[in-house]
């Protein structure tokens, strides 16, 4: 019984190093794990499937840095599936630190993809204001995105000729670190019926699932998890699905880290209350 | 591929090595990062929003358009500043009672349809074990946060039903948390890897 003792005193530093070391291992090994598409992940990438050539979607950057690894993937598979579809992103920017974000996503993929600025894109960058922003783009985009991120008029680009308000957007995206994407919810789907789809970093994506239950977005992507997922039905798997395998040991070991931690500690209370009865 | 050259890869995994350090214990280098973090983000979140505020929703429409109806909202604006006189501060009153009003009348409509939906959510069209689970859910759910009746008895048990609930909703919320601590670490260690060492492709 004495190593339950000791394993009710061990040093964090040890699990520290243990997680280090299934986190490290399956990124050199690189073994092969299945990644199945779950339905909300699927929604979405079948809805921007089927929408016509020349559709507009609004994307919508609410993340910054400490979000990178979870939203960044799925914004470059978004985009891929966007500019290989001929549909058109629009990009605005929510949280202001997220803007160099957004934009080197956009300009690493519309390279790739060979998509020309101001006509297959544009970066309309970021405007403060939330919900008044939200409403206002419901009457009139101009209003609030008068200029580009470059502080260029959006009228001198063919892609903005024809776009004015939500009327315009076949769906918007919100990549999502906070609770902004309530505020999307809310004003642009509630009021202006516009369709929103959603990427939830994974701690905010369990509140989530029950707009997707009420068919208020029409999927949601959540986490890391959901980004390889989407990786995987565009057929180009990247660093989303290239950390799954370090994600599943490592939520192995934390099971196991629960399961004994548990135990240690049932046998430990059991033990001080025979010591106690003596 | 081969360990980098560029110095600002070198710059963020040095940091990225002086954060992590703080698991080993508090120490110079982490506090350095931190205090860094901080004031780039700062100056950062600055410079954006100079650029695509202040010159694009009062510089440009004042300057180039002559649309001096910018005037109102940018004294508005200023006079959030007046808290920070005492004499004056009271005029902070003024915005804040726009923001509140604006706010209010633009949430409530909002408001309803997303509750009604919500609602309409909880109100199966089919008999399926899914949307059971889901009615029972919401049912004892709600009952165990009404505490205009003691919980005994039947409420008792129902609420025990719901407590319940919670804890599967706490699970699940703590589970995506790990999940998403672990998915950060996993993009720190595959930026180490393979932009800063070049271990991995």
């Amino acid at each position: 019984m004495k190593i339950f003792e000791k394993l009710s005193h061990i040093d964090r530093r040890f699990i520290y190093i243990l997680i280090a070391i299934v986190v490290i291992v399956p990124l050199l090994l690189k073994p092969k794990l299945p990644i199945v598409p779950t339905k909300p992940v699927k929604d979405i990438y079948d809805y921007v499937e089927n929408l016509p050539q020349g559709s507009n979607i609004l994307i919508s950057i609410d993340y910054d840095a400490a979000s990178m690894p979870e939203q960044q993937p799925f914004l470059e598979a978004l985009l891929r599936q966007c500019f290989r579809n001929k549909l058109k992103p629009i990009m605005i920017v929510q949280w202001q630190l997220g803007a160099p974000l957004g934009t080197t996503g956009l300009e690493k993929i519309a390279k790739e993809c060979n998509a020309q600025y101001g006509v297959d894109y544009i970066n309309l960058g970021y405007r403060p204001g939330y919900v008044a922003q939200m409403v206002g783009i419901g009457r009139e985009i101009r209003d609030y995105f008068a200029v580009d991120y470059k502080n260029v008029s959006i009228d001198s680009f063919p892609i903005m000729r024809n776009i004015h308000n939500y009327n315009d957007f076949a769906l918007l995206v919100g990549l999502e670190a906070g609770a902004t994407y309530l505020l999307w919810v809310e004003y642009a789907g509630g009021r202006f019926k516009q369709k929103i789809a959603l990427a939830l970093n994974a701690v905010s994506a369990p509140d989530a699932y029950y707009f997707y239950q009420s068919k208020q977005i029409i999927g949601l992507v959540g986490g890391m998890k959901g980004a390889a997922e989407y990786e995987v039905l565009e057929n180009k798997p990247d660093l989303a699905v290239a950390g799954m395998a370090s994600q599943s040991y490592s939520h192995i070991l934390i099971i196991l880290f629960i399961v004994l931690g548990n135990i240690t500690y049932f046998v430990e209370k059991s033990r001080k209350k025979k010591e106690g009865g003596r | 591929m081969a360990i980098s050259t560029s110095i600002w890869i070198w710059i963020s995994a040095l940091l990225t090595l002086a954060i992590y350090s703080f698991l080993y214990k508090d120490n110079p280098f982490y506090k350095f990062a931190e205090y860094l973090l901080v004031g780039i983000s700062i100056g950062y979140g600055i410079s954006v929003y100079w650029h695509n505020t202040i010159i694009t929703k009062v510089y440009n429409p004042l300057v180039h358009d002559k649309d001096f109806l910018v005037i109102i909202p940018l004294l508005l604006g200023l006079l959030m500043f007046s808290r920070f006189f005492k004499n004056y501060s009271h005029l902070s009153r003024i915005p804040i009672a726009f923001i509140v009003g604006a706010g209010t009348g633009l949430s409530i409509p909002s408001s309803f349809e997303f509750l009604f939906k919500q609602v309409q959510g909880t109100m199966p069209t089919a008999f399926t074990i899914g949307n059971l689970i889901i009615i029972i859910g919401v049912i004892t759910t709600l009952i165990y946060f009404f505490f205009s009746m003691e919980h005994k008895g039947f409420i008792g048990k129902v609420s025990r039903v719901g407590i319940t609930f919670i804890m599967i909703a706490f699970g699940a919320a703590f589970g995506y948390t790990i999940m998403a601590r672990i998915s950060l670490f996993i993009g720190r260690i595959q930026f180490l890897l393979s932009d800063w060492l070049g271990i991995i492709k």
